[in-house]
């Protein structure tokens, strides 16, 4: 068909057809299934599996190999500081929702399982709070958008995943469960904007900076010293 | 390899069909717009001229236009395995007359899809064998994609609606014979049996033990994820993409971002590629785990399952100390990662490449010449490679069918091109061979990670830095006036991706994962359409099963690793 076909690419060299050899081989149309050795016809290898299977248990049963089960409610997975878990709101050193009830987690949310009401704060500063917070559990993908969202850190994640309701009622959860005080064990908090081993790996590259200072500092003598004292170093 | 543009092709059907074809220009891969009167034999000549040779239907999908004059688009995306080339056929269809012509006698893999082009959009698709509904059930009226469609809208099954099982090639003249002992019998399966893998129902017609007819039905996971996107910003879609194949879940995340990027034009910082390939490539592993080990459960070898499933437990410790997630990671966002990687990201891995090559082995040498397994699984439910090819397969299965091809071979994308690996093809086509596939593919990925740990971890940020796309960092936006700004403009409007339409392809732990993406640049995505790798593979069940036993049924079921999140999207 092509070939016959009066083509406007004929007066430059054709590339068509001759560089097809370099395309990989058409596609099997014949099945090659796997054959069987004698061995395996006598089922002989199925005895270095029953090796593994003795390794296993008795490494399992003079406990010398690492057992990776479990027993959940008394032990528990240690999970790192990012576990998206439930969520906790924050609360200001006087007990206060940090919350302003702009609505930005609301709108983040891909599941939009956050409900919020908004009131008027006696505080003129602060000017509104949430007279509702209410998220569904059972809604919540535990994405993270609401804490990527909130511009006050006032929502966060705990690594708690131990979330069981008796009703669907009982899984809409609200301010009461939600808010957490000031002084909330640091070890239970998931994911947040911040993390500790960012912090750690912060202050590493601040403790580097201040190194090149005092390098330059020392290279530079009294001349750079002026210069290099103008870089905040902490 | 001559490309499209220099082929003759176009020139010939111009000539016997004239005014049908018109390319389309300025799009990210070749585009055909062709009439739908002469869709059959234009598809018919791609495939045959060996110019062209697109030989796999990749994606077939609607997209509503209300605006336009004609208001639907049926999109084609093909792909010439052998060629290694990408087309795209776009039908417009008014909205009086719908009726579309079937492909299913050029690509087999046609028939879900058009099942599914008629449940979302409406198109009667001529001569289909069995036009019946796919994803939604049969209670439910409308069309769901169509744009005036309200997303809200709910329907509920009845019992006497439900999906009446259709048998193609079911001889009736001898469904009253009972010459022999047995007679026909019906038998459903799923879609709650523990070996159906997540909810596929399975109806098989039995003669004696051999099933003679089959028919399957999806729908029970389906959960309008194309709609929902089409509903929400760009950056909300990627928890939804996780809930698409479920065992790797980064993986999608991976592949929707890339899309997005590409459209927006954005050069994704060299960390975040680099965690992105070691972190796809584990999910790979965990993927081929899940789908290794219970197959063999299945089959009644339990011990393997363990085996398995422990390097997948500290596979997700590696995901959770990164993303804080287990399962359903999040981990990508436009322009990177959701955070910087964990100071012991890089002991973390090696320990993990350490850890997982002796369960491996474990199971290797329980299994791969283990003559009970062999005996349950070679020759079973086999496909050769060209009718694989047809029925649209890729990734493992195809592989397993002696075709090698793979995204990350024949369009490297991340870090794929810069590392060393093979691709492990076998010529069975049969479950034992997609299990050894799976089994070589898994020391493949490590070798990839291996590579790339031994390169070091690239410096630099783990986002880009563009407030239009990345939300400033925290510090900035609590105390910067403009980057707080930027912060609410985002979060509020979205991301604002330019008009135009992208698809993009990574390769998913069952093969090609696609996104065809359009934009019409108003913050949220118009159309997205996946196309799961497991869709076309699942189309072809009951051509598999027939012939074989009902624990056949149970075997090729768990090699073919279908994951309902993303058949039934």
């Amino acid at each position: 068909m092509t070939a016959a076909s009066p083509s406007p690419h004929a007066s430059s060299p054709p590339p068509t057809r001759t560089n097809l050899p370099t395309a990989p081989p058409p596609h099997p149309s014949e099945l090659e299934p796997r054959r069987m050795s004698w061995p395996e016809r006598l089922y002989l290898p199925l005895l270095s599996g029953m090796g593994v299977t003795i390794r296993h248990f008795f490494g399992n049963l003079f406990g010398t190999r690492k057992s990776y089960a479990i027993e959940y409610p008394e032990e528990r997975r240690a999970y790192s500081h990012r576990y998206r878990g439930h969520h906790i709101l924050t609360s200001r050193p006087d007990g206060s929702v940090r919350c302003v009830a702009c609505f930005l987690c609301a709108q983040a949310c891909p599941a939009e399982c956050i409900h919020i009401e908004a009131g008027e704060h006696p505080d003129e500063n602060i000017e509104k709070y949430p007279l509702v917070y209410e998220i569904d559990m059972l809604r919540c993908v535990f994405c993270g958008y609401c804490v990527d969202a909130c511009p006050e850190e006032a929502i966060i994640m705990s690594n708690n995943y131990d979330m069981a309701y008796f009703n669907r009622e009982q899984s809409v959860v609200g301010k009461k469960e939600l808010v957490k005080p000031y002084t909330f064990n640091p070890e239970r908090l998931g994911y947040r904007p911040h993390f500790p081993e960012e912090d750690v790996r912060r202050a590493e590259m601040r403790r580097e900076a201040f190194d090149l200072v005092t390098a330059a500092k020392a290279r530079a003598g009294e001349a750079g010293d002026e210069a290099a004292a103008r870089v905040p170093a902490e | 390899m001559p490309a499209l543009a220099e082929s003759s092709l176009l020139d010939t059907l111009n000539e016997t069909h004239p005014g049908a074809v018109v390319p389309q220009e300025g799009l990210d891969q070749p585009t055909w717009v062709v009439s739908r009167d002469s869709l059959v034999d234009v598809c018919r000549a791609l495939r045959d001229d060996p110019e062209t040779q697109f030989d796999l239907l990749l994606d077939a999908c609607g997209v509503d236009w209300p605006e336009r004059a004609e208001r639907f688009e049926a999109v084609y995306h093909l792909y010439s395995v052998r060629r290694r080339e990408r087309l795209r056929l776009k039908v417009p269809l008014a909205e009086g007359d719908l009726r579309l012509p079937s492909l299913i006698p050029v690509w087999k893999a046609a028939n879900w899809f058009e099942r599914e082009m008629y449940e979302m959009f409406g198109f009667q698709v001529q001569d289909h064998p069995n036009l019946s509904r796919l994803l939604t059930h049969e209670a439910f009226e409308g069309h769901p994609l169509r744009k005036d469609y309200d997303p809200a809208r709910r329907w509920i099954l009845t019992e006497d609606k439900q999906y009446k099982p259709k048998y193609v090639g079911l001889d009736d003249s001898v469904a009253g014979e009972d010459d022999d002992m047995f007679e026909r019998m019906e038998v459903n399966i799923g879609p709650s049996h523990p070996a159906m893998h997540g909810t596929f129902r399975v109806m098989a017609v039995l003669d004696g033990e051999t099933i003679v007819a089959s028919d399957v039905e999806t729908g029970y996971l389906h959960r309008c994820f194309e709609k929902m996107c089409e509903t929400h910003t760009w950056q909300q879609v990627i928890p939804y993409t996780d809930r698409l194949n479920y065992c790797s879940s980064f993986i999608n995340n991976v592949g929707y971002c890339r899309v997005v990027e590409r459209m927006l034009g954005l050069e994704v910082p060299p960390k975040a590629v680099w965690a992105r390939t070691i972190l796809s490539e584990f999910s790979r592993i965990m993927d081929h785990c899940v789908c290794n080990g219970s197959t063999l459960v299945d089959v009644g070898a339990l011990t393997n399952f363990w085996y398995m499933f422990q390097p997948r437990e500290e596979i997700y410790g590696l995901l959770e100390s990164c993303f804080g997630a287990r399962l359903t990671v999040s981990g990508c966002r436009i322009g990177g990662l959701l955070a910087d990687l964990p100071p012991d990201f890089m002991e973390r891995c090696y320990r993990l490449i350490e850890m997982i090559p002796p369960f491996l082995a474990d199971v290797d040498k329980l299994i791969t010449k283990n003559r009970i397994w062999m005996d349950r699984s070679v020759g079973i439910s086999a496909i050769t490679g060209e009718e694989a090819v047809a029925w649209g397969w890729t990734g493992p299965c195809l592989r397993a069918s002696g075709v090698a091809y793979d995204v990350r071979r024949a369009h490297p994308y991340d870090l794929y091109d810069t590392v060393d690996f093979e691709i492990p093809t076998y010529g069975g086509g049969d479950v034992y061979d997609r299990f050894r596939v799976r089994m070589a593919e898994m020391d493949q990925s490590l070798r990839i990670i291996r590579q790339l740990l031994d390169r070091g971890m690239p410096e630099g940020p783990h986002i880009v830095d563009d407030p239009h796309v990345a939300l400033p960092p925290k510090d900035a936006a609590y105390n910067q006036m403009e980057a707080m700004i930027y912060h609410f403009k985002l979060i509020m409007d979205g991301i604002q991706v330019p008009e135009g339409e992208r698809y993009g392809m990574v390769e998913g732990a069952n093969g090609e994962l696609g996104f065809y993406v359009v934009s019409d640049g108003s913050g949220k995505p118009y159309r997205i359409k996946v196309r799961p790798p497991c869709f076309p593979i699942f189309s072809t069940f009951p051509r598999l099963i027939n012939g074989g036993s009902v624990s056949d049924l149970i075997a090729t079921l768990g090699g073919l690793n279908i994951i309902a999140g993303e058949l039934e999207r």
